[in-house]
C-alpha cells in the first residue's frame, strides 16, 4: 500500500504541475490574475512530491523487499542508517530525491517570495513546473522507484559494504541540494525574460538562492575531494574524473552567476548577461545528472545498449536548455540597457572575473564531453585527463585569482582612486613567496611555484576591503566575500604546497625495518591478522617519529566476501603542518611488505580552504537575509502607518 | 561610455571568451588526449612512443614477475590476439590479478609499456569502461562468427 500511495501522489504531482503550465500561459496570454491559485498549486505540488519521497523513504526503511527497487539495493542485514541512504543511492531514488527539492524549492518560492513582481513570480513558478513535470515523466514512464516484485523475495541484493560509507551516504544530497537550488535562479530568469521584468528587484529575489546552492555545491565538491582523497589511498585530491568535472561544471557557473547577480541587483546593469548565466548554471546541473545518472560515462555503447534513460534525459536537456537559450535569443535584445559603467569601475571587474570563469567553465565542458563525441563519432576511445585540465585551465585560474584580489577595491561607476597603491605590499608579500618557493624547492614545476606566490598575494589583498574601515561595521556580506577570498589563498596555498612539497616512499619493509619519508623516520613494527563485522584485514602497525614522541598508525588493507572485495585503508595522521598519509600493500615471499608513504606538508590546507570559501556564502547569504527582513520590516511598519 | 556600446562591448567579450576557450580547448586536446589502445593495436603500429595513453586488455597467466626491490611488476597484457609487456612500480591496486582484466596508464618504450597508473575499481564484478566494451564487441563478434 505504501509504494502505492507514492506513486498515487507522484501522479497526482505530475498533474499539478501540467495545471501550473496551464496556469502560466493563461496568465501570459491574457491579464487574468492567478498569483493566488498559482501559489497555492505550487505548494500542494510540493506536498505531494514530498510524501512520495517519504513513501520510498518508509519502503526502504522497514526493508519491504516486494518493491524491485529495495529487492535491487537493500539487505535486511545493513544498518538502519544505510537502509535510509539507500533510497537515493540508486537511480530511480536519487532522481525522485531530485524532482522533490525540485518541487519543494518551488513551494518555498510560493510560499515566501515577496518581492519578486507578480507576473514574473507567475511565470517563474510556472517554469518550474515545467522542469518538474519533465522529472515527473521520466520517473513515471522510465524509471519508476515504486515498482513491485511478486512473488517477494526472501531478501535483498545490496550489501556492497563500499557503498555503506557516510560520505556516499550525503555526498550525493547535499550536491542535489545544490544544483536544484540553481533551478530556482533558471526559472525566475526564464519568468523574467518572458515578461521582460529583468531588474534588481528580481536579482534581489534570485540571490539567495544561488547563494545558497552555490555554498551546498562548494561542500559538496570540498567534502567529495577529500572522500576521494582517503578512501581512495593514492593521495590525490582531484582526478578531472567526469564525475567530479559534472559537480565542478554547475560550481563554476554558479561563481560567475553570483558575482554578476550583485551587479543586478546594486546597479541595474549586466541584465541580459545575468539571465544568460542563470541559464548556463542549471543547465550545467541537468548536464551533470545526464552524465552521471545516463550511464554515458562508462561508455557511449552502454549507452546504446539501454538507450530508454539516456535519450529521455537527453531529450529533457535539449528541450530545456534549448527553449530557453531560444527565448534568451528572443527576449535578450528587447531588454533595457543597464546603467553605464567606466572601464575601471566594479562592474568591469565582476565581467572580467565572469569572462574568466566561462572560459574555464568552456575548457572544463569540452575537455569532459570530447572523448563522449569522439566515440560517438569515429568509435575510436581516448581518455582527457590531468595533463589537459591542468595545463590548459589552471594558469587561467591563476590569473584569475590574482584578479579576485584586486576587483573589490574598485568602486561602483567608475574608480579614478589610487586603489592601487594599497596592492603594494600584497605584491611584495606575493614576490617573497615565489622567491622562497624557488629557494627551497629546486625541482618544483612552475605551477606550484606561481601558486604560493598567487596565495601570499591574495592572502593579503583579500583582506584589504576590511582595512581603513572599523571591520565591526562593516556589511556581513563583505566579511563573507572577505572570508571566502582568503579561503581561495588558502585552498591554493594547500594545492601549491602538495605539489611541491610532498615526499613519497615506495618500499618493501620486513617487521622491524624502518624507512624515511620527508621530517620522518617509520618503522614496520608488525603484521597482523584482524577481522571485522563483515570482513577481515591484515593490519600495519607503524611507528612514526620525528624527534618528538612516537605516534602509532594502522593501515589496513581488507577483505570482504560478499561481493568478494578488497579494499586499503590508508591509516592518516593529521598535524598542524601536514599529514602523514600510510598505506600497506601486498607481502613478497621473503615476509616483506609493501608500504606506501606520503608526507604531506600543508595539505589541510586544501579543504580548509573550502570549507572557508562555503563559510564566506554563509556569512553572505546571513547578511543579506537579515538585511532583506528588516527591510520587509521597515516597509511593513511604513505600510502601516501610512494606512492606519 | 553609452548604454549601446556598452552593450556591444559586452556582446563581443562574450563571443571573445566562448572563442577563446574553444581554441585554448582544441589546443589542448590535441596532444593532451590520451588514448586507449590494446595490445593488438600497438603490434599494429597504432601508437606511438613517448605518447600518453592507456593500455587495455587480459593480464595473461603466468606473467606477473615481482622485481628484487619489491615494489616493481612486470607483467604482459594480452587480448587474445598480441602481448604487450608492462613495467610498473608501485602497489597494485586490490583485485589486480592475473587472468582478469585491467587498464594501465603511461607510455610506451620500445615495445614495453611503462605504467604509471594501474587503474581498477574495488568491485570484482567491475569492469574498466573500455574493457567492458572489448568484451561485448568480442561477444558481439562470436555470436556473428556463428
Amino acid at each position: 500500500m505504501i509504494a502505492e500511495a507514492g506513486l498515487a501522489a507522484l501522479w497526482l504531482a505530475a498533474g499539478l504541475a501540467a495545471y501550473q503550465f496551464v496556469l502560466m500561459i493563461l496568465a501570459l496570454r491574457s491579464q487574468i490574475e492567478v498569483e493566488r491559485p498559482m501559489r497555492a498549486v505550487a505548494v500542494v505540488q510540493a506536498g505531494l512530491t514530498l510524501f512520495a519521497f517519504a513513501m520510498l523513504l518508509l519502503v526502504f526503511a522497514r526493508s519491504d523487499m516486494s518493491v524491485e527497487l529495495v529487492f535491487a539495493n537493500s539487505h535486511s542485514a545493513k544498518p538502519f542508517i544505510y537502509k535510509v541512504a539507500g533510497t537515493w543511492g540508486n537511480h530511480e531514488g536519487s532522481m525522485l530525491m531530485w524532482v522533490t527539492i525540485l518541487a519543494v524549492a518551488g513551494g518555498f518560492v510560493a510560499l515566501f517570495s515577496r518581492r519578486t513582481g507578480e507576473r514574473t513570480l507567475v511565470a517563474g513558478l510556472g517554469s518550474q513546473a515545467v522542469l518538474a513535470l519533465g522529472f515527473y515523466a521520466f520517473l513515471l514512464l522510465a524509471s519508476n522507484p515504486f515498482a513491485r516484485l511478486s512473488p517477494a523475495p526472501p531478501d535483498g541484493q545490496g550489501l556492497n559494504p563500499l557503498l555503506q560509507d557516510p560520505g556516499l551516504a550525503f555526498h550525493p544530497p547535499t550536491l542535489y541540494l545544490g544544483y536544484v537550488g540553481l533551478s530556482v535562479a533558471f526559472s525566475l530568469a526564464v519568468g523574467a525574460l518572458l515578461t521582460g521584468e529583468v531588474d534588481s528587484k528580481l536579482a534581489r529575489a534570485m540571490r539567495p538562492w544561488v547563494l545558497g546552492a552555490w555554498i551546498l555545491l562548494t561542500l559538496g565538491i570540498t567534502a567529495g575531494s577529500y572522500w576521494a582523497y582517503y578512501e581512495l589511498g593514492w593521495g590525490g585530491y582531484w582526478f578531472w574524473d567526469p564525475v567530479e568535472n559534472a559537480s565542478l561544471m554547475p560550481w563554476l557557473a554558479a561563481t560567475a552567476l553570483l558575482h554578476s547577480i550583485n551587479v543586478l541587483a546594486a546597479r541595474g546593469a549586466l541584465k541580459a548577461w545575468t539571465m544568460m548565466l542563470a541559464v548556463i548554471a542549471f543547465s550545467m546541473s541537468m548536464v551533470g545528472t545526464f552524465l552521471v545518472r545516463s550511464g554515458v560515462l562508462t561508455s557511449v555503447h552502454a549507452f546504446a545498449l539501454d538507450p530508454e534513460r539516456g535519450t529521455f534525459l537527453l531529450a529533457l536537456l535539449t528541450i530545456y536548455v534549448g527553449a530557453a537559450f531560444v527565448l534568451f535569443a528572443v527576449r535578450g535584445a528587447t531588454l533595457k540597457e543597464g546603467a553605464p559603467f567606466e572601464l575601471v569601475s566594479r562592474e568591469s571587474g565582476l565581467v572580467i572575473n565572469n569572462l574568466f570563469l566561462s572560459v574555464i567553465l568552456g575548457i572544463v565542458f569540452l575537455g569532459t564531453l570530447y572523448p563522449l563525441f569522439v566515440e560517438a563519432v569515429s568509435g575510436e576511445k581516448l581518455s582527457v585527463g590531468a595533463p589537459y585540465f591542468n595545463s590548459v585551465a589552471g594558469p587561467l585560474a591563476l590569473v584569475l585569482a590574482v584578479l579576485v584580489g584586486v576587483g573589490p577595491l574598485l568602486g561602483w561607476r567608475h574608480e579614478r582612486r589610487p586603489v592601487f597603491k594599497q596592492l603594494t605590499i600584497p605584491a611584495l608579500l606575493g614576490v617573497a613567496a615565489l622567491a622562497m618557493s624557488i629557494i627551497l624547492s629546486r625541482d618544483t614545476g612552475l605551477l606550484p611555484r606561481l601558486g604560493f606566490g598567487v596565495a601570499a598575494f591574495l592572502a593579503a589583498a583579500a583582506i584589504l576591503p576590511l582595512v581603513r574601515r572599523n571591520p565591526l561595521r562593516a556589511p556581513l556580506a563583505t566579511w563573507g566575500m572577505v572570508v571566502a577570498h582568503f579561503g581561495i589563498a588558502v585552498a591554493l596555498a594547500g594545492m601549491a604546497a602538495n605539489a611541491a612539497f610532498t615526499s613519497e616512499r615506495l618500499a618493501i619493509a620486513r617487521p622491524g625495518e624502518r624507512l624515511t619519508v620527508g621530517p620522518w623516520l617509520v618503522q614496520l613494527q608488525d603484521v597482523t591478522p584482524t577481522a571485522g563485522k563483515n570482513w577481515t584485514a591484515i593490519e600495519g602497525q607503524l611507528q612514526a617519529s620525528r624527534g618528538s614522541g612516537p605516534i602509532i598508525l594502522k593501515p589496513e588493507t581488507r577483505y570482504f566476501s560478499d561481493p568478494p572485495t578488497e579494499t586499503n585503508e590508508a591509516a592518516i595522521e593529521t598535524f598542524w603542518n601536514g599529514q602523514l598519509y600510510t598505506v600497506i600493500g601486498k607481502s613478497d615471499p621473503s615476509g616483506g611488505w609493501q608500504l606506501r608513504l606520503w608526507w604531506k606538508p600543508f595539505v589541510t590546507l586544501i579543504w580548509s580552504g573550502g570549507a572557508l570559501i562555503a563559510f564566506g556564502g554563509a556569512l553572505a547569504l546571513l547578511g543579506r537575509l537579515l538585511r532583506s527582513r528588516k527591510r520587509g520590516r521597515a516597509s511593513a511598519a511604513w505600510r502601516k502607518a501610512r494606512y492606519a | 561610455m553609452k548604454p549601446k556600446n556598452q552593450r556591444l562591448v559586452l556582446l563581443s567579450a562574450a563571443l571573445a571568451a566562448v572563442l577563446l576557450a574553444v581554441l585554448l580547448a582544441m589546443w589542448g586536446l590535441k596532444d593532451r588526449a590520451s588514448y586507449f589502445f590494446t595490445p593488438a593495436d600497438i603490434v599494429a603500429g597504432k601508437a606511438v612512443d613517448g605518447q600518453a595513453m592507456r593500455l587495455g586488455g587480459m593480464v595473461e597467466k603466468g606473467s606477473v614477475q615481482h622485481a628484487s626491490d619489491g615494489v616493481t611488476i612486470r607483467f604482459v597484457v594480452t587480448d587474445g590476439q598480441s602481448r604487450t609487456p608492462v613495467i610498473y612500480r608501485g602497489i597494485v591496486p586490490d583485485l589486480f590479478r592475473e587472468g582478469t582484466g585491467t587498464v594501465a596508464e603511461g607510455r610506451l618504450q620500445r615495445g614495453t609499456f611503462i605504467a604509471e597508473t594501474i587503474l581498477a575499481k574495488h568491485d570484482e564484478r567491475y569492469m574498466p569502461p573500455e574493457l567492458g566494451n572489448l568484451a561485448a564487441e568480442h561477444k558481439a563478434g562470436k555470436t556473428l562468427e556463428k
